[in-house]
């Protein structure tokens, strides 16, 4: 997979959430960029969700909807006021449809530098198994 | 043996992405010097000290260097990405890779009195205004 195209770093705006559902939480939400990844034994998510501290994750598995939601501190940023500004600061939230041959006991998550990782591991059922020839 | 032709969208893909990357750097700006328009950077005033963020997530603290000199700051790194050679990808929104951006802030910064921290992928500077760049009161008589 190394001889992938690399993609440069570049200026990206952040993509805020055009309302699909009604919030009655105050401020910007918008959408972490994400990585999704496919092992043999687990699907892997990673997303970009920076200023969000650890306990200020919170991910809930319903009925098949992985809901990701990070909160950001803030109380930063009462003292100060703005000069000049190329992005805007919010909450990051993001739903993804799990696969139902996701083992839902098993997910875990981890977080380092703002990058969050959930590991949806596979369902037994669902691993590929080699069948020997006798 | 297995013998990749080169994919010629590849060529121009690169080719494209670069030219977008130029009209989109502020080489021309007037506002900054310096080789790159990433990171975003948000400027801030406290009190008399001017506070600059920028969002960094996944670069690690040991690849960030930043430089202050004058009323300039320079912040610079990589960003590198790790996942597993064997998975397979089924989307990749996130863009790895070198930067290196140069701002030039209205007045001069007292470089020995800078901080910086970098905590959840958010760098933090406090760049204190130099003593020489600080406004005086003039006391009427």
């Amino acid at each position: 997979m190394s001889s992938q195209v690399a993609k440069e770093v570049a200026p990206h705006e952040k993509r805020e959430l055009t309302q699909a559902e009604e919030r009655t939480e105050a401020g910007k939400f918008f959408s972490p960029y994400a990585d999704i990844h496919e092992t043999e034994r687990a699907v892997v998510v990673t997303m970009e969700m920076p200023g969000v501290a650890k306990s200020s994750i919170d991910i809930q598995l319903d009925k098949g909807v992985l809901t990701v939601k990070g909160t950001i501190d803030s109380t930063k940023y009462e003292s100060v006021r703005p000069l000049y500004t190329e992005y805007n600061v919010g909450n990051f939230v993001r739903t993804f449809t799990v696969s139902p041959q996701v083992d839902a006991a098993g997910i875990s998550a981890a977080v380092a530098d703002g990058v969050l990782t959930i590991e949806l591991p596979k369902a037994k059922e669902a691993l590929a198994r080699r069948i020997a020839v006798s | 043996m297995v013998i990749r032709a080169r994919d010629p969208f590849a060529t121009l893909l690169g080719l494209q992405r670069a030219m977008d990357s130029v009209m989109g750097s502020d080489w021309f700006g007037s506002r900054t010097s310096g080789s790159g328009a990433f990171p975003l950077l948000n400027v801030l005033a406290d009190g008399d000290d001017f506070v600059v963020e920028a969002e960094l997530p996944g670069v690690k603290k040991e690849d960030l260097d930043v430089q202050v000199r004058g009323d300039t700051l320079r912040i610079q790194g990589k960003k590198t990405i790790a996942h597993d050679d064997n998975a397979s990808i089924h989307r990749r929104e996130r863009a790895a890779g070198q930067f290196d951006r140069t701002v030039t802030l209205p007045a001069e910064i007292d470089s020995a009195k800078v901080s910086a921290e970098y905590r959840d992928g958010v760098l933090t500077l406090r760049l204190p205004r130099a003593e020489s760049a600080k406004p005086r009161t003039v006391n009427i008589n």
